[in-house]
């Protein structure tokens, strides 16, 4: 498949007449990691599942890479790799090692990460956690050959609740599915509400069968069920914790009280959405559908970067030597441009790319965070998530 | 408007014995607005808008013929260029420009428009006379800004994604040289002299001063302003005096114009203007400079001798570009 992509790039590549690379091109191999998934069955249809989610993100910018790489003879090679559900990605770390990759995107849940990031061959490689927002990875469990372009849960809750907060509405009712997940992204939630002094006035677990849409009759059930579930405790706005996309969306229009719901549903705090188009953005959206007949997912978003940071560092040191890539990569100088308005860094406390958090409504942006008048003494992104005086990472 | 009308408005102010600052300029200043799908026509002297033209959807880069009896317009979502006849203040023809047409510039001898083709990563050379494109040039990814050289010899194409000035030969179509600059170069200007051009990168917050017959990189112009985030300070608009001794640069969501000595490349100054600066625009005998505000959706008017802002004046949607006729 990943040859067969090739392929089609270099084809296409000349009936555009493009300028082909000069006598022995400097190549520049990216290893794009993931596991196969039981396939699930979409909350809507109006989100269709696609089972390309992630490594066309990481396509578009092996070819962006190799547009500016022709004027510099460096070439940009993708190994894409999936293991099966029930396979090792220490074994798949092992091969990719041997066919020279070095600089790894991993589109990997938390534990196949690590998994992965501690393989003895991972040792000497540069990570790209495109995935895991899980906020542990990025303290306790934190690892020198990861860094993480994903936003963390923590920055996504910081983001939503800095709205919030502007907003004056400081009254919270929160409610939990039933996932580990879900109980992670209502920490994060917590943390946020401290931080931002918003008041969680009830918590709520969501223990009822998750809806079946299909059901003659299933909107009676869920009309009644959350009309009485969502009785209690006044409040501002209706906090949502369901990353599975299981009940979520139910909540809207059916609460008790006619309060906005936000979290993982509703208003989303979100690294990427199609109803984004600032700062450029129209045009790798245009870019993106073109190749991949869909829209841009946030986890084709966070590929697309982290192939474009390594893209921007052989650029910028007109080298092919992932050491010398991923130095660059971590360095002070870097800086990468990602249609959020301003350059993108990584913390060196925890390997975190600082970046805006979209507010993102069903059909419009809303916001995007931080918000004007939360100050920070080095870079107002820092306000999002953990900082260097609150991060637990000691392994960097 | 009828200019009697304007003529009995003067007479009134000076019946009324009002001291009327700058002597009535007779400028007329074209700025496109690229929400509301219109070009605003502003009337130099009074400082109001006169005239607002209708033009094709999302109007960004805007220019004059060679003698200045029409104006382009590229409209981005129509995948074209409108044509407007200055006279009758109408859009009166159309020039294809390859898709997605966002920023292009007019060769001197005034045959032919270069336009960037933001979505597909090209240049595309139009011949006004036969209304055809008659060249492709394969650039970067994005290609936004364009400049071309005095003598019209040298093209300079900067792409927004691959972060470089593209140096191309207008005889050939060929890229000869290209040169890397700070994240997200928009705009590409060359001095009058033609020795050097400079590229203003957003996301990088600097300015590239280059050479053109060496193509290395003279100077990097930095900006500070006080109580303003650095990631705020995003240049985009540069504009440079004819006598190549001062230059401006718009910084964008810092809603500041920097006021630049060309030959030290010191800045001087910040001028306070609207919200999101983007473009700029000398009037004729450079005591003005006019620029667009995309996001207060007006326009401000710097006296350059005064040094300082002397108007606002509300405009369109999301105002981008901005041309002044003498």
């Amino acid at each position: 498949m990943g040859r067969a992509a090739a392929l089609l790039t270099i084809a296409a590549a000349l009936l555009l007449g493009v300028p082909a690379w000069g006598a022995d091109p400097m190549v520049v191999r990216i290893g794009y990691l993931t596991r196969a998934e039981e396939p699930r069955i979409p909350q809507t249809f109006l989100e269709p599942v696609s089972d390309d989610e992630g490594v066309q993100g990481a396509r578009l910018a092996i070819a962006d890479n190799n547009t500016t790489g022709r004027f510099l003879n460096q070439r940009f090679d993708l190994v894409e790799v999936t293991v099966p559900e029930d396979g090792r990605v220490e074994d798949a770390v092992r091969d990719l090692a041997g066919q020279g990759v070095r600089l790894l995107v991993a589109d990997l849940k938390e534990d196949a990460l690590l998994a992965a990031a501690a393989a003895p061959e991972a040792g000497d490689m540069l990570l790209f956690n495109t995935r895991a927002p899980d906020d542990d990875l990025r303290n306790e469990r934190c690892r020198a050959n990861l860094l993480h372009v994903t936003p963390s849960r923590r920055m996504q809750a910081d983001a939503l609740a800095q709205y919030l907060a502007s907003r004056k509405w400081m009254n919270w009712l929160l409610v939990v599915g039933r996932t580990p997940q879900d109980a992670a992204y209502a920490d994060a939630i917590r943390a946020a509400a401290k931080r931002y002094r918003a008041k969680i006035v009830e918590e709520k677990r969501w223990t009822f069968e998750d809806a079946n849409r299909r059901v003659d009759t299933g909107h009676v059930t869920v009309q009644s069920e959350i009309l009485t579930f969502t009785q209690g405790t006044e409040h501002d706005v209706l906090v949502v914790a369901d990353e599975a996309d299981g009940f979520g969306e139910y909540l809207l229009y059916q609460t008790w009280l006619p309060r906005p719901v936000v979290g993982t549903h509703g208003l989303v705090p979100t690294a990427w959405s199609r109803v984004h188009e600032q700062w450029g953005a129209t045009q790798i959206h245009s870019r993106f559908e073109r190749q991949a007949g869909r829209w841009m997912r946030p986890r084709d978003y966070t590929a697309w970067m982290a192939v474009r940071a390594v893209g921007e560092a052989a650029t910028r040191t007109k080298s092919a030597d992932p050491a010398a890539l991923a130095a660059f990569v971590r360095g002070p100088d870097f800086t990468l441009p990602a249609f959020k308005g301003q350059g993108l860094t990584f913390r060196d406390w925890d390997g975190q790319l600082r970046q805006p958090v979209l507010l993102a409504g069903p059909r419009v942006l809303v916001s995007v965070s931080p918000q004007p008048g939360y100050l920070h003494q080095y870079s107002e992104l820092d306000t999002l998530g953990d900082d260097r005086p609150e991060s637990r990472c000691r392994n960097r | 408007m009828s200019l009697t009308g304007g003529a009995a408005r003067i007479g009134a102010l000076a019946l009324l014995g009002l001291a009327v600052a700058q002597p009535a300029q007779a400028d007329t200043i074209y700025v496109s607005n690229e929400k509301s799908n219109t070009v605003s026509v502003v009337d130099g002297g009074k400082l109001q808008v006169i005239a607002t033209i209708k033009v094709g959807r999302r109007p960004r880069g805007i220019t004059f013929n060679e003698d200045m009896t029409q104006i382009f317009v590229c409209v981005g979502d129509d995948n074209r260029i409108d044509v407007i006849d200055v006279a009758t203040q109408k859009v009166v023809d159309r020039l294809p420009s390859g898709p997605d047409p966002e920023l292009f510039v007019l060769d001197p001898q005034g045959h032919r428009l270069y336009v960037a083709n933001e979505d597909d990563n090209m240049v595309s050379v139009v011949d006004i006379a036969s209304k055809k494109i008659i060249g492709e040039i394969q650039v970067g990814v994005e290609p936004e800004g364009m400049g071309v050289s005095p003598d019209g010899k040298i093209l300079v194409n900067t792409s927004e994604t691959t972060n470089m000035a593209h140096f191309i030969d207008t005889e050939s179509h060929k890229i000869i040289d290209n040169v890397l600059v700070d994240a997200r170069p928009r705009v590409a200007q060359f001095t009058g002299d033609g020795r050097f051009v400079w590229v203003s990168s957003e996301v990088g917050g600097t300015v590239s001063v280059i050479d053109v017959s060496s193509r290395k990189l003279v100077h990097k112009i930095s900006f500070a302003v006080q109580g303003v985030p650095r990631e705020s300070i995003q240049p985009v608009g540069i504009q440079l005096t004819s006598d190549g001794q001062r230059a401006f640069v718009a910084l964008g969501p810092a809603n500041r114009v920097a006021e630049i000595d060309a030959k030290t490349y010191e800045v001087k100054r910040y001028h306070l203007v609207g919200q999101r600066v983007w473009n700029l625009a000398l009037s004729p005998d450079e005591k003005r400079l006019y620029t667009t505000n995309g996001v207060s959706n007006d326009m401000s008017v710097m006296d350059l001798e005064r040094g300082r802002v002397v108007k606002s004046i509300s405009v369109g949607g999301a105002p981008w570009g901005v041309i002044v006729k003498p």
